[in-house]
Formats: C-alpha cells, structure tokens, sequence
C-alpha cells in the first residue's frame, strides 16, 4: 500500500513535470497535437439547444471566476464587501455579475411596482415619481467607474492582500443608463437656497450622503439599467444614484428619495466613516472625488506568468474622478526606468482605461508598477509619498502605486520597495 | 465621438431640456402628501432640524441597550468580535491603533440619533420609538462618561450637547498638499538602487483561492461544473425537502422571514456561530449545547441542563416569545408576532441538512 503509494505518486510528479515542459514549450509528440489529432467530443456530438440557457452564463471553464470576499474585513457578510476579479477581465466594462458588492443591510429586494422615488425639502413641488415616471423622461448613456474610498484601505500600513482582486477590486465600470439628475430636480424646482441634496436608500441601512448641489446639477443621474439591462440586486435595483467620479458610498441604491437643503447633514457616512483620519488625530471630510489610481492586472499574485520567457502582455486599467487618463507609465525595474504604456480602448470621462504593455520577459525578476497621469496633469503618487502627508491611519482614499514582484518562475507577490 | 459630434450632442439633449424646463416641466410625478413626507423624511441635522418631540434617560436607555444593543456592541460599548465599539477611546486618535467611537470621533450628537433610529437594530431596523432613541442616545453619551446616570436627553437639550470631537475635522485640503502639486514625472534613472521593503506573504492573511492559478483543462473544469451543480441555499433546500417533504411554499416563506435572524444566525451547507450558533441540526439539539458556541446566557445553558430540548413546540414558543421562555437570553429579538411567521420558520429550518 505505501510501496504503490509512493511509487505513483512519483510517477504523478513526474508526469507533471513532463506535462509542465510541454506546456511551455509548445506539444513535443512526434506525430502532432492530440488536441488536433483527436476528434474532441464538441467535434462530435450535439451541443444544448437554443433555449438551455435562456439567461446566458459563462463557460464552466471559467468558473473560477468570480467575486471574492476577505472574511476577517468585517463582522458579518450582511455589511460587508466583496471584490472584483480584475486580473481575470479585459476591456473596460466590467460584466454586470462580477461588479464588486457593498451593502450596508444586505441586498434590498425592492419590488419595481412599489417603487418610489420622493423629492423633498426646499422644492417648488415635493413630488413622488413611479419606476414607470422615471423612464418617460429624457435619458442617456454614460459609462463610469464606481471606486470605494476604502479600496486598498488594506494596503496603508504595508503590503497585505496577495492578488489585485483584494487590493484594488472594490471597484467597478459600467455603462449606466439613466435620467440626469438635474432633470428631476427640475421638476421639482430648487429653491435658491437649496444648497446640498441628501439621497437616501430604501434598504434596512437607509443609506444617506449629504451631496452640494452643484454636483447634483452637473453629471449625476438616476440610473435604471446597467451595461444594457436592469440593474442588478446587489446594484440597486430597481434605481440607484450615480455620482461620477465620487467615492462609491454616495452612490445611493435603491434610491427612495432625494431631500434638497441648505446644509450637510453630517450623516454616519460622512463623520464616522468615509472621513480620513492623519497622524495628528485630526481628520480630513468631504473628500469626495477618487484621484488618478491605477493597477497592473496581469501579471500579479492572482494570475502569475505561466508562459515562461518571451512575449509577454502586461495589462492593468487606470482611472481618475477627475477626468480622463492622459498617460500611463510601467516599470519592469522597481522605478529606476519607465516606459509609456499603451492604452486602448475608449478614453472616457470618468470611466476606467485599459492599458497595455507589451515586452519581451527575459525570464529575471521584476518589480512592476505602473503610475497613472490624469487630463489634469496630476501624477499618481507613491504610497510613501501619500503617507507623509496622511499617516497609516487614513483607511480611505489610497491611490498609491502599487508593486508586484515577480520571481524567475512567473509567480507575483504584492511587495513594498525603497 | 468627435468633440464637434459631442458638441452637436449636448447641444440637442439641452434643446429637450430647455423645452422641459419650460413652465411647469414635463408634468411628470405627483405631489407628495404631507404624510408620506413625514413617513419617509426621518433625517436629522446637527442644528436639531428633523428631531421630533420626545425624551429618553439614562436609566431606560440602559434597559433598552441591554435588550437591543449589547448583543454586538458588548455591555460596555466595548463591542462582540468585530461589531462596532461604541465607547472609550478618548486620547487615541493620533495613536498608532486609533479607536473611534462616538465619544472619540463622532463630531455631532445628531448623527447618533439618526443612524439608531434609521438603522438599528442591525436585522431590525426602524423599530425603536422616538423616546427609545433619545434614551439610547443619552445611554451611548453616559457610556462615553459624557454625562451622569441622571442625565435625560429631549429635543429641547439635545444641541446643547457639544461632542468631544466636533473641532476634530477639517474640509478637503488635497489640493494644497505636497502629493497634488503637478510635477513631470521621471522616466529614466529615476533611483539608483531598489530593496524590497515589505512582502505581503510575511502576513499571510489572503483567503484561499482553490480554483485560481491552476489552469490544467479538463480537470478543472470537471470540478468547475461540480462547484456549480452543488450551489448552496436553494439547491440544498429543495433536496433536503423533498425527502422530508414539508410545504415548499412555507419552506419559501420561511426563508424570507428567516431574514430577522440572519444578522446573528446562519443555517445550510457550511454554516457556522455567528453571534448565535449555527441552526444546522436544531432539532433534538438540547438548549445551550452547541458544539463550539461560547455566548450562551446562564439563563439558556441552565434551561438546557434542566432539559429542554428544542422541538417544533419548544422552539415555536421560544420564537415567538424569547424571553417567556429564557428569561434573560442574549437574543435580542421580541418574538414573531405571527403565528404563520413561526410555522413557516419552523419549516424553513427542518428543511435543512441535518
């Protein structure tokens, strides 16, 4: 028993560093590729019809793809966070079930035919529209990216997660449509000394934010649907609030109402929470606009470089609340040297960038960054950088560049360097 | 787009909107009653805009904390596991380990009151009175040695109370610091050496991925297509009920109001202690004897101990009145009022695995 044991277990090893030499260096057999040679089952027998998957799902090859929670975070899963799988997505948008989730009261419920949304407070009207209403006023498309002020939270004392997806998933860019928020304010009438706006949600935390009106008025909307459907459960549905650029708790789900007033309510959101606390004790509040960030996705802890030397695709995205991204710069060396990278893709306002950078890996270590410059010139900084004005106590707002060290044999790690 | 296209754009959506903004607007919605402005518009400010008449002391605030509260937030404020603390603090926010809590951090008295009323209980939120919240909130400042045990909290003294921290804040400043000024940035010989500082392995706190990095084909996907067939919740449900065949559709309704408990209790495929212990296996399960749970009452492990064992009868009267049946439980729940809410938990839990 422990004789054959040992003896398949060093055939299993060895048939494993076999099966590992093919895989880097293309299939050796004499006779050619037996993915090729071999008539493969969806060669030769029917697939599923038409109607077995009436609401598409992906492959189960990619099943391991999926949002991921960090348990130890927080006290229970009914308010807590779980994060997106970056290193497993391209492009831009970010696919409606991988969206990273935060609720405060778990996942609302709403029922779309008892939806309500109230205009309150210093108005002409105080008024009360239906799911039905919202959708008969003039709407648009626009996509942005939705950033928790606490993403990377984890990172301000040192290098802690190991993967992309736990240091920077706490965000999300999608395409929303909706009714500018300007629109419905409107047809309420803002009294001229409405000065700030106070969303609230309809879940069991009934989420409040304190907005200045001047936001409200510029590039909010009152979003239904996201990347062309309805917006998902755990994103609002029926109707959230979206807030361009601005830290993701002010993006409001399962609006109910909109209240106008002539001051900020300092709501638990925006005194307990969500403010940044400095090494002298005193913190900093209403910080609202997320600054140029960005992360490369692959290769990292998660998705390691299993190709060996050769050609290699260095991606990651950037964003800014600011704007739009000019530039993004890639080291291979730890900083000692920068190159541009090359973005692709749509450069939209306020939307996450997919940049590219594509090398010839001499299979050495590296230490990768890449460092993100927004349309307002501003320069993603250093995480030491940011900690000599901030502290270690700040858990929001961590927009420094992060490291990923990779080893001679393609894994990453999540390191800090001099 | 091109900029002239976007321009032509804005330019047509401000034509719809300039003819909305015409006199009235489009028309749409309806005026809000005056009651359903008051039903929804629970909010309130520092200056004391939004509170309602009412008070509440110490002493009651006390009661209703220990009843309500202290089941996360600890009998002290000083919180269960990782559930907010809400007291002491003071003197370490420029520390290395800040404590924040309302009397450390908090800058306005108002935020207290508001979140408790629109928020708390966790699982059960928007059930306190008016004066309830008034006397936890005076019991969360006495907690805070911000006041005496005599102290009574009401609309007409609450902006009177001044927090500790209330000059602890100050507006957005990054446009002044060090990190904004714009700066060109180096590309070539930027440093002459570069030493790993940190490793994020040292502290090893990453959850465990078994399906990432290991990308072998078939085999993967195999286990991949298992994972999903074998889903919790729904898929275990209904195949657990299926062989002791209760009702689906109470099953269903079960697990909706089961909703109450989930804050502090977890059931199906892989559920653990929470705040309360797992509900796996509750029947025939003897009170207080949990395998592993810590956070029994006396008062529950004494009941166990003189017998109870939890049936459909015992924990039907227990659910609908916890403290009828253990005087001094640590659930805080009042009870199911509905006798169905009751059946339909009943139904919901014994369609669990065993």
């Amino acid at each position: 028993m422990t004789e054959t044991t040992r003896t398949s277990r060093r055939n299993f090893l060895k048939g494993g560093l076999i099966a590992g030499g093919a895989m880097a260096a293309g299939p050796a057999l004499a006779s050619g590729d037996p993915a090729i040679l071999e008539v493969q089952p969806w060669a030769n027998q029917l697939g599923e019809g038409v109607d077995a998957r009436p609401y598409g799902v992906p492959s189960p090859f990619e099943n391991h793809v999926r949002r991921r929670n960090v348990e130890w975070l927080t006290a229970d899963p009914v308010s807590s966070v779980n994060f997106t799988p970056l290193h497993e997505l391209d492009g831009v948008i970010t696919p409606n079930g991988l969206c990273f989730e935060r609720h405060h009261g778990g996942i609302a419920e709403v029922d779309p035919a008892k939806y309500r949304l109230m205009i309150n407070g210093l108005v002409d009207r105080e008024l009360v529209f239906t799911l039905d209403d919202l959708k008969r006023f003039p709407r648009v498309n626009r996509a942005y990216f939705l950033e928790c002020a606490a993403n990377s939270g984890m990172e301000w004392r040192g290098a802690q997660l190991n993967g992309c997806q736990f240091t920077h998933g706490m965000i999300h860019n999608v395409l929303y449509t909706g009714v500018p928020l300007k629109a419905i304010l409107a047809e309420a009438g803002v009294k001229t000394n409405g000065k700030w706006i106070l969303p609230e949600g309809a879940d069991a935390a009934a989420m409040t934010r304190s907005i200045p009106i001047e936001k409200a008025l510029d590039d909010c909307l009152v979003a239904f649907a996201m990347n062309g459907e309805a917006l998902r459960p755990e994103q609002g549905y029926p109707v959230r609030l979206v807030v361009p650029g601005w830290e993701g708790n002010m993006w409001i789900k399962w609006l109910r109402r909109i209240e106008v007033g002539d001051m900020p309510w300092h709501h638990r959101e925006e005194t307990s929470k969500y403010t940044d606390l400095f090494a002298d004790g005193k913190a900093r509040r209403f910080t609202w606009e997320m600054d140029a960030k960005s992360v490369i996705t692959n290769p990292s802890p998660q998705a390691p470089i299993l190709h060996g030397k050769g050609p290699t695709v260095l991606t990651g995205v950037a964003w800014s609340g600011r704007g739009t991204i000019k530039e993004v710069h890639v080291t291979l060396d730890g900083g000692r040297n920068w190159h541009q990278a090359r973005i692709d893709g749509p450069s939209w306002d306020k939307s996450i960038h997919r940049f590219y950078f594509d090398f010839e890996w001499d299979g050495s270590p590296l230490l990768l960054q890449s460092r993100a410059v927004d349309s307002t010139g501003y320069v993603q900084p250093t995480k030491n950088e940011l900690r000599a004005v901030r502290g270690e106590n700040s858990i929001y707002h961590n927009n420094g560049i992060q490291t990923w060290h990779v080893r001679a044999n393609g894994e990453a790690e999540n390191v800090e360097i001099s | 787009m091109s900029r002239s296209l976007k321009i032509a754009a804005a330019a047509a959506l401000l034509s719809v909107f300039s003819t909305a903004a015409l006199a009235d607007g489009l028309g749409l919605g309806r005026p809000a009653t005056p009651e359903e402005v008051a039903a929804w518009d629970i909010d309130v400010r520092p200056d004391g805009a939004g509170l309602p008449e009412g008070s509440g002391n110490v002493f009651d605030g006390e009661e209703v904390y220990a009843e309500r509260c202290a089941v996360c937030h600890g009998d002290f404020g000083e919180a269960v596991g990782r559930w907010p603390v809400l007291a002491g603090g003071q003197d370490t926010l420029a520390s290395a380990r800040p404590v924040k809590t309302v009397g450390s951090y908090w800058p306005y008295l108002s935020t207290v009151w508001d979140y408790v009323h629109r928020a708390m209980p966790f699982g059960d939120a928007q059930s306190l009175t008016d004066d309830e919240t008034y006397a936890l909130t005076a019991y969360i400042l006495y907690l805070n040695d911000l006041v005496d045990d005599e102290f009574e909290l009401s609309r007409d003294n609450f902006t009177e109370v001044v927090m500790p921290n209330a000059d602890g804040f100050f507006p957005d400043d990054r446009a002044e610091t060090a990190v904004w000024a714009k700066r060109e940035p180096c590309m070539t010989d930027c440093k002459p050496s570069v030493e790993i500082t940190g490793r994020a392995r040292v502290l090893d706190v990453t959850p465990d991925d078994p399906t990432s990095k290991v990308r072998t084909g078939a085999a993967t996907a195999e286990k991949a297509v298992a994972t999903q067939a074998d889903e919790p919740a729904e898929g275990a449900a209904t195949q657990v009920a299926a062989a002791a065949a209760p009702d689906p559709e109470l099953v269903a309704a079960g697990k909706s109001v089961f909703r109450k408990c989930q804050a502090c209790h977890a059931v199906g495929d892989g559920a653990r202690h929470k705040i309360g212990p797992h509900l796996n296996d509750i029947f025939g399960r003897t009170a207080g004897t949990a395998d592993g749970f810590t956070k029994y009452s006396a008062d529950m492990v004494k009941a166990g101990e003189d017998g109870l064992v939890w049936n459909e009868e015992t924990l039907g009267e227990f659910l609908a009145k916890p403290r009828d049946v253990i005087k001094r439980t640590k659930m805080a729940f009042a009870g199911l009022k509905k006798d169905e809410d009751v059946d339909a938990i009943i139904a919901y839990l014994r369609a669990m695995p065993e």
